[in-house]
């Protein structure tokens, strides 16, 4: 790939990208979220085509007008989210979308898929149907699918990110056969150990642009770290002492295993004072989501203890804790599909959570009304009205509907998960204000972050995430960007 | 070249979608105008004939209001479970549930005086109906099991319900051997009201109180919560799985409700036509009106219109009463198709600018 840019609405996702990648070799990209790794594998596969640039496969000068054309100059591609259809066996699934005439002939078929499998030392049963896979059997699968049409260029997006460390294992030895087969394998990551285990060479990504290309032997974590996270920015957000000491939520060995039998939250255990922003920091689903879910009462899996005002309030359903007068405003990162009933107006929204308080059958939007003019009115919502539904408002003030929401209940602990994604800079900085203020008045905040300036110019302390383990609670003020990068990649303190 | 480009929309306003939904009305009336035409008929001499047989005479107004009543109350349970989402293609078989545990009151209770009896027979319909919503429900509700084919299956296992009802116990001793239900004594039958049975009331009561249960109630609200976003649901603390059985008993339950009516305002009995495809047709009412109470109101009457119509000018112009239904399935065909320009805005692109995307 030779001078590769594309830019999204005048966002520049990539930037002059260029890199080779050999047949016969691992070959790792590396970046923190939003550094362009996805809009780069999206143009080799032929998904984007770039605004300027060029691709060479074998030499030879290749457009790719959609994903066929990407298929038909043999590279293979294996998302993270795998497109498999459930109801279907293996082989249907593999030959789904090839042109193979009209007879299908089974016996071949199947031998041509063992004989892969056994090239490169899959074990997968070709009858069997995808939805009685384990995570690891259907990746096996999508890797056999690129593998049966000839692809020789392998591309993988996080593809460890849903496997057991067995599975991976797997995968590895796999992956190291095609290798030595003398296919190109380009893996896609941000976990920094199996980069160093497995690839040959690196290149680190950073805000759309290529910062090195490097030989894994000649590099370390640390160095890696330093490369894609870059130096630390004064944000000048004010960070205020903390008031009151008292601790208003402790959790104690948190665990929680979701239904495909992942573990998602590992004994996890810190506390929060009022008057304190705690900040979560991690690649995006090291357990943030499932951990703010299980605090406010809607994941249901967990075991452990969540001490709030000292009670505990780990078995207890939503709106249990809200009914003991235990005031816990969450605001989730999914606003319009968890947060808010996108076709409702605003005062259907505010009224949500606190309306089945209300005496009687009916419902009174009377107070609700008020509290939505108020809402408007000091959070500066643009909005025609309050009877204007919320998913024609822009995303900043979708926002502010939410925070002044979960804000006007008069929360004692405020959940907040990436509350200022998407928004621009004027908004962002409003919203990191009003969290101030919220601090000022001594309520406990829970801050989960992905700009890693933000969190160590916001919050007090923050608490690193990954895979589900604390990887360390730290002082943001004597916290240095890498230091805080390493942690989030598995590095311990 | 040129290109058509397909995006999907979310600033389409009420009003640009009534507006896009009476268009395709029309379109309908117009296809179905060549059609007639091919027939050998005038259309527009047919489609004034057909006002004239749904309203012409107070007669044809009664018979049109008569079949408006059903599909009016079985549009408003379909609409209360389409509202959650909940896609209960089973009217049919709740009418027919309804209507049996009518029948049951009537038939066993025969000596009570119809102000206990009409109340009981409305109470065991709701009740028959509303189970046999809440059945698939519960399973949707706890096993995430498809809702539209369970509620389609469970129509089969109350049609066949009712008819071993009706050639085995329930038959009538004194019919001769003829497989039918008995009668219902007087004090089963619904008085009548202006000519009319009381069914019209019961409808109009219903719609200011689905109206009213919809938009100014807590469970209303929570109704639009759920069906909006179950996620946003779970967040806010609704209990899902409860407000999809309760809402979903509530719809087969008024569905019930209208069997009850059909069997003691109409026939006077029950048998296995007691529907006559209403719980099908609630469908495409309940959807042509956008799920809004009033709306139904007029929607129905003129559906109703339509059927009324439909065997009157069989005889005037010797069309098969086909004709009508083909009518109705134009618009709904039509109607069903403009939902796609609600969602999505189609606009041309030049082929130059398809190459620079």
């Amino acid at each position: 790939m030779v001078n590769i840019s594309k830019s999204f609405n005048n966002v520049e996702a990539n930037k002059n990208i260029t890199f080779c990648v050999n047949y016969g070799e691992i070959y790792a990209l590396l970046g923190e979220n939003g550094a362009g790794k996805s809009t780069l594998v999206n143009i080799l596969s032929g998904v984007y085509r770039p605004d300027s640039g060029e691709i060479y496969v074998h030499g030879e000068k290749k457009r790719f007008g959609d994903p066929r054309d990407s298929i038909n100059s043999g590279i293979g591609m294996i998302y993270q989210h795998f497109k498999l259809i459930e109801n279907m066996t293996a082989t249907e699934n593999i030959i789904l979308g090839q042109k193979l005439g009209h007879i299908i002939n089974k016996k071949k078929l199947r031998k041509t898929i063992i004989d892969i499998s056994e090239k490169y030392g899959f074990k997968v049963d070709p009858d069997k149907y995808i939805f009685d896979m384990s995570v690891g059997e259907k990746q096996n699968v999508e890797i056999l699918k690129v593998l049966y049409r000839s692809a020789d260029i392998l591309i993988l997006d996080e593809p460890t990110a849903v496997l057991t460390p067995q599975e991976t294992e797997k995968l590895f030895k796999i992956l190291l056969k095609m290798k030595e087969q003398g296919c190109a394998v380009i893996l896609i990551t941000h976990k920094l150990q199996e980069v160093m285990d497995i690839s040959d060479r690196i290149t680190i990504l950073r805000n759309g642009e290529v910062v090195d290309t490097v030989q894994t032997s000649e590099t370390n974590q640390k160095d890696l770290t330093a490369m894609m996270i870059g130096k630390s920015i004064d944000l000048s957000i004010e960070r205020h002492p903390i008031l009151e000491k008292e601790v208003i939520l402790e959790i104690k060995n948190l665990c929680l295993v979701d239904r495909d039998g992942v573990k998602r939250l590992d004994n996890i255990s810190f506390q929060v004072r009022s008057g304190e922003i705690f900040g979560i920091a991690g690649i995006a689903g090291s357990g943030q989501k499932e951990l703010c879910e299980s605090i406010q009462g809607l994941e249901r899996r967990k075991k452990g203890q969540i001490l709030f005002k000292g009670e505990d309030i780990a078995r207890l359903t939503t709106r249990e804790i809200f009914e003991r007068g235990l005031r816990i405003s969450f605001i989730p990162e999914d606003r319009l599909g968890m947060g808010l009933v996108p076709t409702m107006d605003i005062v259907d929204n505010v009224i949500m959570k606190d309306y089945y308080l209300q005496k009687g059958i009916f419902l009174d939007r009377q107070p609700a009304r008020i509290r939505s003019e108020y809402i408007v009115k000091i959070l500066n919502i643009l909005t025609p009205g309050i009877n204007y539904p919320v998913n024609r408002l822009s995303g900043g003030n979708i926002q502010k509907v939410l925070l002044g929401r979960e804000l006007d209940s008069n929360p004692d602990f405020l959940i907040t998960a990436y509350p200022t994604r998407g928004l621009d800079i004027g908004s962002s900085r409003r919203i990191y204000n009003e969290l101030n203020r919220q601090k000022m008045k001594g309520i406990g905040i829970l801050y989960v972050g992905e700009d890693l300036n933000v969190l160590l110019n916001l919050c007090d302390r923050i608490m690193v995430l990954s895979q589900g383990k604390v990887m360390g609670i730290v002082d943001a003020s004597r916290m240095t960007n890498e230091k805080l990068g390493f942690m989030m990649l598995g590095g311990k303190e | 070249m040129t290109m058509l480009r397909m995006a999907s929309r979310t600033d389409c306003s009420d009003k640009e979608a009534a507006i896009i939904r009476i268009s395709a009305i029309l379109l309908a009336f117009l296809f179905a105008a060549f059609f007639i035409a091919l027939l050998g008929h005038n259309p527009l001499s047919v489609y004034s004939s057909m006002i004239e047989g749904a309203f012409g005479t107070v007669y044809r107004i009664k018979e049109t209001i008569i079949k408006a009543i059903p599909l009016i109350i079985t549009s408003l349970g379909i609409s209360l479970a389409f509202k959650l989402k909940f896609w209960n293609i089973g009217a049919e078989g709740q009418i027919m549930m309804g209507a049996i545990g009518a029948t049951f009151c009537a038939l066993t209770l025969k000596d009570v005086p119809p102000y206990i009896l009409l109340p009981l027979m409305g109470a065991g319909s709701i009740i028959c109906g509303g189970i046999w919503g809440a059945i698939p429900a519960f399973f949707r509700a706890k096993f995430k099991t498809n809702e539209t084919i369970f509620t389609l299956m469970m129509n089969y296992i109350s049609l066949k319900f009712l008819t071993y009802l009706q050639y085995g116990p329930w038959k009538d001793p004194e019919a001769l051997g003829f497989p039918k239900i008995q009668g219902f004594a007087q004090n089963a039958i619904l008085p009548t009201l202006f000519g009319i049975h009381i069914g019209w009331i019961i409808s109009l009561i219903l719609i200011v109180i689905m109206y009213s249960f919809i938009n100014h109630t807590k469970i209303g609200y929570e109704i639009n919560v759920v069906g909006e976003s179950e996620n946003t649901a779970r967040y806010a603390g609704i209990n899902v799985k409860a407000i999809i059985i309760y809402t979903i008993f509530l719809s087969g339950g008024l569905c019930g409700l209208a069997g009850m009516i059909e069997v003691s305002g109409v026939d006077k009995t029950l048998s296995v036509e007691i529907t006559h495809g209403v719980g099908y047709t609630a469908i495409i009412t309940s959807w042509l009106s956008s799920l809004r109470a009033p709306v139904i109101a007029i929607v129905c009457i003129l559906f109703a219109a339509l059927v009324q119509s439909g065997t009157f000018i069989q005889m005037a112009f010797q069309i098969p009463q086909s004709a009508a239904q083909i009518l109705q399935g134009m618009i709904l065909f039509f109607v069903l198709g403009s939902e796609f320009f609600i969602r999505y805005k189609l606009s041309y692109i030049r082929k130059k600018k398809v190459e620079e995307l």
